[in-house]
This record gives structure tokens, sequence and C-alpha cells, in this order.
């Protein structure tokens, strides 16, 4: 909400010139979201300072603009107004834009110089990456100052606030300072106020003249700026690098899998689908139940085989069920393909006759994500009432996870698993299984095994006796 | 002729072309009984003579046939029906829907048909097709008994017809009108001394003519399996029947009734499963005796629908589609259950267990497979006790649903398979098809409730994956609607707005309860873990569950909960709670503390924040305009040379000043709602209802009876258990209303969250419709963690003003009702699925996009 930016060296009144901003005046600005306030705090010879605040209203922030329809974005309950977002960085664009551009018709001669600089960004919302501010503004030649903060100091456990207050020092020309500060502030936003349209290619390749393709960070930059949407990210990349673009159109994933990313080293859940899908084959299977299908990695490979003749795939969860059917092409499928398959919302917990007469029914790294009490409803519906002829049972081997150094403290792989359990604790629950419903049961390993720890995951393959 | 049709039957009317089928079947019956072939012609193609489209149009008539007799509604079939194949179809429908198949031939002579056909001005027949009708029709006749009609009318003459007179008469299982009260009882095996130690432990004695009677009228219900295996059965024999000719009881028939009504018959059996003694005791008696047995076995009805429908009784139970109706598969199933023909380890067949999937609204109260205990499941009971074999003879008391047993004096005979248990898990399992799609429920408060199926298929996600145990979660609180927005300036809400609301709706009354600022818990006990298992059917050892608004256990350790429970249990214990309600078990809805418990993560990543930047970067704002004033040369009216317009620095520094000041107000706020939990001791739970205990909700007292009673039953033994302040306020009397007003300012003024008006009766109606059971009235500084630090600034206020408490409305009366409802479900002891539907329905709604500030 505020930022101010300090000319040092002699003559520094002239600040005013190079800003379009009289040093005597108190300005306010209308800008379509807020008003922005520009003042001078100090002015004289050798520190002149000038300040840009940020005013937004709270209430057009949560209800939308007055009179306007759709609502607002954010929460009533929010730190927009108080932090250096993406709409100071705007408003900087609104306010400087002639000083961004460099241009200064009455000393143009100082608006080319390099001068004694600094700046101070109030409540930049760095989260954790402290590190990151370092990475991002050093190599720009600035030196750095931060002040930090406790969340509330009265409940000091609650840690670190995730605001900076940064003051950078260098010696740059006031329209590189600028442009430094419209292209990297937003980088630290997460809540971009604006719809990333492609223009913004355009603008950041703009803005970044002249320093971007050349930051050792600029993909970073270039991804963060695009909020993740890795579409724009590549294309810019490849128009900063003149090369080929690469044609992906897709928005990478808001929260990305933590145990995905966690296992991605050895690319497990290549393995663990593969093993699965030989099961399932092997096991003579033509019809098969994917429960707890998530995007539908399983059911796409599966329904690509021949000897699968119908598939269904089932979430409890409608919006995943979506995008299993954007991620399986849907609407687009072939006729036959798209016959044999069928999506439904359906859970483990309620006995259902949709789940009944299948040869097979895979649960890949499902039961993790239920509650331990809730297991036995789970057993009911599936090897209780479904009886399907072959069940293929994936789930963590807690054990292993002494070899990824995230967990090294007993944390489990996934925010949303309830249990993961050790290699004992599932033979043991096979043999429950087996005991109490007349199955078979095979316990198999999936990915890199240690003499140990065994390995990551564990899979179960079970068969009804008859 | 007088024509007698089962009040439940399909009638098909047979006869040639131009007999009068349609004219006779419009004199008898409903026009919406009559389903006709012309008519459904006509429906497809515009012409109902089009005999290009029959095939089409049968199929629509079957299904609406179907449809109706699915609601066992009588059904005619009005086409010609001369050909056989044409009838079969009427008699696998019968076959398939468990009804009797009536036929009505109208057989006039050819030469008439002739004649009429000849008149006809809409169309003509050629001749053959009539006199091909006729033929097949007398060629017909004498075998429709043997093509299964049950019941054939033959009217050979117009004479006939005219005088034909159709008499519906009531099926041999309506026994509607019989309202009880009812002892059923069990398998009795032959078990004499046992049956008569139970009459006697019900109440029965023996008249002067040496019958079984009972003082107030009781009827006693036999279901069936009367001999065999037991060492007195001719005496059961003698008392049963008796009992059933003098009218002190009824009686449904079991299989070994059957099995020794076929050896009196002469008929061919095995003398196995203890028969051999029944017939050996037979034999020592006299012929009558025996003919009088048979008689009475023979006049034996498969199942009984009573007391309006709401009770159903027959030997091995019977599924919801059978009841009610008559065939060989429904008697079948009555007498044997279904089996799916494999034997298990014991040579015994293995059953289908159809009380799982059993979705009726009528009790079933049935024996035939020997139980441990009596197995409740869904509201169907098995009362079967093993008494020949050991275990004891059991009555359902009926409307009371209570048990009494005598245990049986020795061991009869040896089981082939030990009497167990039936399962050691519950075994109520809920079905998608409970809670799938569009749901319509219905409650005392509130007739059909109708839940979209959007926000159902929300609700599966939510209580799949976080809910607890659908055992546990008998109820789950409504939503709460605040006061209509304040008129007064500086306030968003203010108690005016709750008085009026009330007294607008004639309450004179009204509490005011102050409002917890914590998160809503409910909180479910047992005094023990049998308690738990028998009542909640929880079998993992839990002997209770503090769950959040969504039905979720509120602590993720069961160490906390547990102790939690365990200090409760202590406090009920030593108030005499226990004792004073006669109860087992209870279940409060209460507000638990700190509020920073549970909202950590929203504290952590938004609110705390909020306050962080606000305070920080407000300050530095002030600081930087302070700076700008002190400069004091900033000359405010300047010619305005570019867009920039001048502002007065005083003034925005002013404003600023009070933004800050705002922001240290709303960090006051949500700290007065946090503090560190180190032990269970730091916690703080209000309850403020008492829920339900066995046999009773308590929603037909006062709010101050729920307060008062709690603050005396809870409170002052462990300081984790507080009560809650309230006042009282007379809505029509200015000077209290002010009381009300000066309380509630009191209290929000030191931080509090607020309070929640009530009517004085738990439920309260408005020409004749359920109002809101409460209102909510906000304190002024706790809106700014609501609306926003600055929400109070002039302009802001009055854009908030501005908001619709409809729908907010509308669904705290539905989820209230629902809650109600899923409350009294269980207190009578209705199947899981019955209460967990209305659970299901409040998640429903609470998936609904309303503005959550609300």
């Amino acid at each position: 909400m505020l930022l101010t930016i300090t000319m040092n060296g002699i003559n520094t009144q002239e600040l005013g010139y190079l800003l379009h901003k009289n040093p005597q005046r108190a300005q306010c600005f209308e800008l379509n979201f807020g008003k922005a306030y520009v003042f001078y705090t100090e002015v004289s010879d050798d520190r002149t300072t000038a300040a840009l605040l940020l005013e937004l209203n709270p209430i057009d922030l949560a209800r939308g603009k007055l009179g306007s329809k759709d609502g607002g974005l954010f929460d009533y309950v929010n730190d927009r107004p108080y932090v250096s977002s993406s709409f100071m960085s705007t408003a900087i664009n609104s306010v400087f834009g002639t000083a961004m551009s460099g241009r200064c018709a009455k000393r143009q001669e100082l608006a080319d110089s390099v001068l004694d600089l600094e700046t101070t960004i109030y409540n930049l919302p760095v989260r954790s990456e402290k590190e990151f501010v370092k990475e991002i503004f050093e190599p720009l030649g600035y030196e750095i100052t931060v002040r930090e903060s406790v969340l509330d100091e009265k409940f000091t456990e609650w840690g670190e606030s995730c605001y900076i207050d940064l003051t950078l020092k260098g010696k740059v020309k006031l329209s590189e300072l600028l442009n430094h500060l419209y292209v990297l502030i937003p980088v630290f936003d997460k809540q971009k106020h604006y719809y990333i349209s492609e223009d913004e290619i355009d603008k950041l390749l703009r803005h970044g003249e002249g320093w971007l393709a050349t930051h050792p960070l600029k993909n970073k930059i270039i991804r963060r700026y695009f909020d993740m949407r890795k579409s724009y990210a590549n294309k810019t990349i490849a128009r900063l690098l003149e090369t080929e673009s690469e044609t992906e159109d897709e928005t990478e994933e808001e929260n990305p899998q933590e145990q995905e990313t966690l296992e991605k080293k050895i690319p497990l859940n290549t393995q663990r689908m593969e093993t699965v899908k030989n099961a399932v084959l092997s096991s003579g299977a033509e019809t098969v139940l994917d429960i707890g299908c998530g995007e539908g990695k399983l059911t796409a490979i599966l329904l690509r085989e021949q000897q699968i003749k119908k598939i269904t795939a089932a979430d409890v969860s409608v919006s995943v069920l979506e995008k299993a059917k954007q991620k399986l092409n849907y609407e687009s499928m072939k006729p036959y393909l798209k016959n044999k398959l069928t999506l439904i919302q359906a859970s483990l917990m309620y006995k259902d006759e949709r789940f009944s007469g299948f040869d097979a029914a895979c649960v890949v790294e499902v039961i993790e994500h239920l509650d331990i009490q809730r297991i036995p409803f789970f057993e009911k519906v599936l090897f209780g009432y479904a009886q399907p002829k072959t069940v293929i049972l994936t789930t963590p081997n807690k054990e292993y996870n002494v070899k990824y150094p995230t967990l090294a403290n007993g944390t489990l792989r996934h925010r949303d698993h309830r249990f993961e359990w050790t290699r004992d604790e599932f033979k043991n629950w096979c043999e429950h299984i087996c005991s109490e419903f007349g199955y078979k049961a095979e316990i198999k390993n999936i990915g890199e095994t240690d003499v140990e720890y065994g390995s990551p995951t564990q899979m179960g393959v079970f068969t009804k006796c008859v | 002729m007088r024509i007698e049709i089962p009040e439940f039957a399909l009638v098909a009317m047979v006869g040639a072309t131009s007999s009068g089928k349609t004219t006779f079947a419009n004199k008898h019956f409903l026009p919406t009984e009559v389903l006709s072939s012309d008519f459904f012609r006509a429906m497809i193609s515009d012409d109902e003579n089009n005999q290009t489209v029959s095939a089409d149009a049968f199929d629509l008539l079957y299904y609406a046939a179907n449809k109706r007799l699915d609601r066992m509604k009588t059904t005619v079939i009005d086409a010609t029906n001369v050909q056989q194949s044409a009838r079969k179809q009427i008699i696998d429908l019968a076959y398939k829907q468990n009804v009797h198949a009536v036929a009505i031939v109208l057989n006039l002579p050819e030469r008439e048909l002739l004649k009429r056909n000849a008149a006809r001005a809409d169309r003509g027949y050629p001749e053959r097709v009539i006199r091909k009708h006729c033929t097949d029709l007398r060629r017909s006749i004498k075998h429709l008994k043997k093509e299964g009609f049950r019941f054939v009318y033959v009217l050979n003459s117009q004479e006939e017809v005219d005088n034909a007179e159709i008499v519906r008469t009531k099926l041999w299982n309506n026994k509607r009108d019989e309202h009880g009260a009812f002892d059923i009882i069990g398998d009795i095996h032959g078990c004499y001394d046992e049956l008569v130690m139970l009459l006697e432990k019900l109440g029965y004695y023996k008249n002067e003519q040496g019958i079984m009677v009972h003082p107030c009228g009781r009827k006693a219900a036999f279901l069936g399996d009367l001999c065999d295996r037991g060492t007195k059965n001719t005496e059961v024999l003698r008392l049963v029947m008796d009992m059933v000719k003098s009218d002190n009881a009824i009686a449904v028939p079991g299989n070994h009734d059957v099995k020794l009504l076929k050896y009196l018959r002469g008929k061919n059996v095995q003398m196995t499963h203890g028969l051999d003694i029944t017939v050996s005791q037979l034999e020592n008696e006299s012929d009558d005796f025996r003919n009088e047995v048979a008689a009475f076995l023979d006049g034996l009805v498969s199942h009984y629908v009573l007391d309006d429908g709401k009770l159903v009784i027959s030997h091995a139970g019977i599924k919801k589609e059978y009841i009610g109706r008559g065939s060989m598969k429904v008697r079948d199933f009555c007498l044997y259950g279904e089996t799916t023909g494999e034997t298990d380890e014991y040579g015994l067949p293995v059953r289908l267990d159809w009380a799982t999937d059993y979705r009726g609204r009528a009790t079933i109260v049935y024996g035939h497979i020997p139980q441990s205990e009596v197995r409740a499941v869904n509201g169907t009971y098995c009362i079967d006790t093993g008494c020949v074999f050991g275990g004891s003879l059991t009555a359902f008391r009926y409307p009371e649903r209570e048990c009494v047993s005598v245990k049986a004096l020795r061991q009869y005979y040896e089981p082939v398979k030990p009497i167990t248990k039936s399962k050691s898990e519950p075994d109520d399992m809920l079905t998608l098809g409970d809670i799938s799609g569009k749901l319509y429920l219905n409650t005392k408060l509130m007739p059909n409730i109708s839940v979209h199926e959007n926000n159902s298929a929300a609700a599966l996600e939510i209580m799949s994956r976080f809910a607890a145990d659908p055992h546990w979660l008998i109820y789950l609180p409504p939503t709460m609607s605040p006061c209509k927005t304040s008129s007064l300036d500086g306030f968003l809400e203010h108690p005016i707005e709750a008085f009026e609301y009330y007294r607008s709706r004639d309450i004179k009354n009204v509490v005011c309860e102050k409002k917890h600022m914590g998160s809503r818990a409910v909180i479910v006990l047992c005094r023990n873990t049998e308690t738990a298992e028998k009542r909640f059917n929880i079998t993992d050892g839990s002997r209770g569950i503090i769950y959040t608004r969504t039905g979720r256990h509120f602590f993720n350790d069961t160490e906390t909960e547990k102790q939690i429970l365990n200090r409760l249990d202590n406090v009920l214990t030593q108030s005499g709670f226990w004792k004073d309600f006669e109860t087992d078990w209870v279940c409060f809805d209460t507000e638990l503390m700190p509020w920073s418990e549970k909202a950590q993560e929203l504290l952590q990543k938004q609110y705390a924040p909020v306050g962080r930047a606000g305070r920080d970067g407000l300050t530095a704002a002030v600081q930087a305009l302070e700076k700008l004033c002190d400069r004091g040369n900033v000359p405010f009216e300047v010619s305005k040379e570019s867009s920039g317009q001048n502002f007065d620095p005083v003034e925005l520094l002013k404003e600023y000043q009070s933004k800050k000041d705002a922001m240290e107000r709303y960090v006051d706020a949500y700290r007065e709602y946090c503090w560190k939990v180190n032990s269970v001791d730091d916690f703080r739970i209000a309850p403020f209802h008492i829920l339900a205990v066995e046999g009773h909700t308590f929603s037909d007292k006062p709010h101050i009876w729920h307060i008062e009673t709690i603050k005396k039953y809870c409170t002052g033994i462990d300081p984790v258990f507080m009560a809650t302040d309230y006042i009282c306020v007379d809505t029509t009397n200015e000077e209290s209303v002010q009381k009300g007003i000066d309380w509630w300012l009191n209290l929000t003024g030191n931080g509090g969250e607020g309070m929640v008006v009530k009517p004085e009766l738990f439920t309260s109606f408005y020409k004749g419709e359920v109002i809101q059971p409460a209102v909510k009235c906000r304190g002024r500084e706790y809106l700014r963690i609501i609306y926003g630090p600055e929400y109070l600034n002039s302009n802001n206020l009055r854009r908030l003003k501005n908001r619709s408490l409809t729908r907010k409305r509308s669904l705290a009366l539905k989820e209230f009702s629902l809650g109600m409802e899923s409350l009294d479900r269980f207190v009578m002891k209705e199947p899981l699925y019955r209460v967990h539907e209305c659970v299901f329905g409040v998640l429903a709604f609470e998936s609904e996009p309303v503005d959550p500030r609300l």
C-alpha cells in the first residue's frame, strides 16, 4: 500500500521532474480499483523522498465495485489494502508511466543517468521465501535491507509474519528501478487482481527489456509472474530466447500433489500404474472398477487395453470427476472408447449396487485417505457386497518414509493421508480381509526396494475364493 | 351375478370385440383403474383402431400397469384377451407382482356381436375377426384357471352382464384395523412351560374357560413354528389354538407347521428336525384333536399387516415389496426366508440378508433364525432366541417395542450350528440409494423438504471423506440467521430488530443467551462402551464423540476427546444426571472454546496476517503523512496542471489515523477469542441444549429449562464445563426491551461476540408455520472480524447494510426441522438410514452457497 522512492545526492529535488510529480504538491489519482496518493515526505538538496500511497476499498474488494453485480474476488477480511501486491504494480504503471518509459523532456539527461536511488516496499508478501528476495534483487545490483516481524506479538507461537518491508539501495536509472518494481512485485503475489491474458506477455517483455533476459532466475520470475500459467510462461521464455515455443495449453496444477512431488525422484507413480495395469491384465479381467479414480490416470491406461471391455471410474468428488473428464478428453473420445467408460460419483462408505459384477477392482492410493475408523465400512462395501473377483489395492509403505528427507520427523506423504501402514500392518490387514471375506491375497512391492525398509508402495492382489 | 375380487387384484377383461368390455369396466371400476388398449393405441398414434401400433401400445400399457401394481393399485386390463398368448402376459405380470389375477369373461352370443359390429359407426371389423374372437374365447374359457387366473367369472348373456355386481373383498393378510397392543412371540417349538411363564410374565392369566387372556385386552401374536424338537407340542397347540379361536391371539404359520400339516394330511414327510416328537405325541391324541390342528394350520395366512400398515408379522420375515400381497412366492418367503441355494459348513442353507436392505416404514417382527439375542436391523426384529436349544423365549411388545424374555428351563434339542449373536459388526449398512440424487425428506416440523442433487453430491463427498462414523451422527446443528440489519447509525446489527422479529410474530417472551465465541461442538456420551455398542452400534470400543457442525471429529487426537468425555461423565455422575434422567447416554449441543483451537489455520493464514500487515502498513502510512504535514509548506490550493487532484494532507492524516485505530480494535477483537491450550484444563465447553437422552428429546422444553438444567447438572464441578448467561425479555414491554439492549451493549462492549435471541419455547409457530428457532445479534467490535477492520466507516457500513437474509432464514428453518427430526427418529429407535438421511440433508444444505458472513 505504501511505496517510497528516495533520491540521494545533490539537487535531489529534481526527482520531481523525473517522476513528473511536483514536490510541492500532494496529489490524488483515481484509479479504477482505488486511489493513489503521491506526495513527498522530504525534499532537500541531498535527499528527496516521494511516497506512493495506494488506497483500496475493502468493501469493493469483497463485493465488487459499487453497483457491480459480480461480487469481489476477495474476502472482507483481507490483506490486499495493506500490502504491496499486483495492485501496487498496476498503480506504479498508472501514476509513474512516463517515468517508467525513461522520458523526461525537461531533464532527459538526468533520466538517462545512473542515480543513487533507494526504495522501500512496505509489506511485501514474501511468505517464507526470504532467500528468494535476495536471489531476485541482488543480481540487479541492489543492496538489500529487510525488516521482518512476528505474526502477532501476543501469540509468538504463531511464528513470523509473511510480510517484509524491503529496502533496495542501488545505482540505477529511475526508469530501471520502476520497471524492476513493476515486474518483480507481482512475482511475490499469489492472488493477482487482474485476469492474466496473453497481452501480459508483451507487457512483461516491454518492462523486462534490457535486464530480464540476463537475470539468472528469469524462468522462475516469468512463471511466477504468470501465476503458474505454463503456456504463457513458455511462450514468453521462448520469445525471450528467440526459440520455438512449446505448445502446451494447460495451467499447472494449483496445488501440486505433495506426494507426487516428493516421489518424483523415482518415477514411482508411473511404476505403480504400470504394475497395477499388469496385475489387472494378468488376472484376466475384462471389466474393471477404478475406485477413487482421481483424475483418471489409471483409467486412461486401462482404457487403451483391448482386453478391457468395460471400465467404471468412480470418485467421491464431483470436481475431481470433472477434471478426469477433461484429462481423458471425454467429450471428444472415440465412440468405442467412450462406450467402454462410465464415470460415476460414488462413495466407499455406502453400499452401492453399481459396484457389483466386476472382474476386477483397483483401489490405488485410496484407503490412506480414509479415516482408519471407517475402513471397516470400505471393507464391507467392496469385499463384502461388491465382491469383485480380483481386487488390486496399493497404499504407501510407511517404513520407507525415512528415505524421504522431508518426512524424517514422521510426517505422512500427503496432507490428507489419515494413516500409512508399515509392511506388517498391511500384511495383517490383508490377512483379515482374506479370512473375513473369503479372498486369497498376494503382497507385492512397487518401486525400488530397500533391504531394510522395503519398497515405497505396497500392493495387495486379492482373489475371491470360489 | 356377484363377482368377488380381492381388494388388490389384476383384472383381465376377456371378450370379443363389441362384447362391451369397456362399458362394463367403466361401470364397475374407477376410470384410472382401467387400462385400455384402445386408449394407448390412440395415445401414440391418434387412432384407437390402429392395429399396426398394438405392440408399442401394449408396451406402454404394461409399463403403466407395473407402476400401478408397484403401488398396490387394482388394475384392469381392458383388451380382448381372447388369445392365450395375450393372457400369458397378464399372468406373468401377476406372478411378478404377487397379485391375484382375475378373469371377467363376457361370453356373448356371436350373432349379437355381429349385429352390434354392423351398427357401429366408427369402425366395423370384418366379420371373420369377430368370428375368430368368439372361437378363441370359447376354446379358452375352460383353461383359464389352469393358466393361472385365481378367480374366473363368466357372463354368458347381456342380462347377466347387466346384473353383475362387483364386490371387493379384504385380503386375508389385511388386519390393518387391528391396532393391538400385541405381544409377539417367537418360535416356541413345543416349549410349553416357557410359553406359559412368558405369557404370565407379560400379564396373561387363565380365565374360567382355561384360556390365557390379558386383562388389558392385549393380544398375543404367534410367529409360527409352534411344534417340533420340544417336549410338549400338543400342549402348545392346545393353548395357541384356544387363544386364536377366542380372539385372544393371532398366528402366522412357520415352516414346521406347514410340514406338520402335510403329515396330518397323510402326505409323505421325513421325520426329521424334531417332527418325530410332535408326531408321537399326536398319536396319543384323538382324531378330533388332530383334525382340529389340521384345520387350524390350514387356515393360517402367510403374514399379517397390522395397525394401519405400521406393523407386519411373519415367520421368516418379509421383503418390502411382498408386504400385503399374496402368492406362492410371498408365502414361501414368509415361511422359509430367502436362501442362496448354497450350504454352509454345517450343511445348513446360506441365507440372504433381506433385513440389511429393508427400507420399508413398517416394523417387521419375525423369527425362524435362532440367535442368542434379538437382532434389530432397519426396523426389523428377529425374535427367535432359540428357546428349544437352551436359549430363551422372547416376546416383542408392540407398540412399546420392548423385548421380554424367559430363559429356557433346559436345552431340549442340540442345535446343528451353535447359536450365536448374528454378527460382530453393525449390519445396518447405509446404501448410496438412501442419499443420492434429489431427496425429499419429510419432517414433523416441515413437510417435504427437497434437497437438490448438486447439494447431495457435495454432501456425499464431505460425509465420505471427513465425517465420523454415521452411527454417532444423530444430529447436525442448523445454521443461524442474524437479526435484520439495523437502521441505527453506526450499527450493522442491533437487538431492536431481533426483539422485533419475535414481537411481530406474536412471541411475547424471549430469552437472550450470551453467544460464546468458540466452535460448535456436538457431544454424544454413553456411560460405557456396552451402551455405545447396543444403542449406537459402535463397536470400536469408544463410548462417545465430540463432533463439529459438519460431522467431523472435533479433535484429531482421540486422547483429548477421551479425556473430555471422561470428565463430562464424571460431572454427570456426580451431579446425578444419569440417575435423574434414567438414561445411559446423552447428546448435548455445545460451544467449545477457545476459538483458536479449531480456527488455527484461519487465524494464521488470514486474521493475524491482516492484522500484522494492517497495523504495520497503516503505521507507515501515518508516519509518511505526518512527515508531509510537518513540511507545512505544501500548498493545498494549487491550480490543476495534470490529472491529479490536490488533496488535503491534514484530512488524509486524520483518516489514516482512524483506519489505524480500527485496525488496532480489529486485532483486539480476534485476540479476545484466542488462548493457548496446554492441556484439557484450558478448554471451556458451554452446553446450551440437552438434545436427547434415551427415550426423550427435549424440544418440548423451554430454553430456560435447558439453561437451568445444564447449570444444575453440568457446571460447578469441573471448570471446563460452564454455564451460559442469559436474561429474559418481554418484547412488548419497552422497559424490558431497553434492559435487553443494555445487556447486549454491556456484553459486546467488553468484546463479547454478541447474543442469541430465542423464543421462550424451543419450537415456535406463527400462523401455523415454524419460525426461526433463534436469531443472533452480534457485537459491533466482533463484526470487525467478519466484515473487515474498517467496516464501520460510514460509507462502508452503508453498503454493508444492503444484505438479504431470506435464503439464510429458509436454510435455518429447513436445517432446524431436519435436526429435530433426526433426533426424534433416533430416540424412537428408527433405523440408521432414517436418521442418516436427515443428518445428510443438513450437510447438503450447508453446501448451499450463501453469504458465509451471515
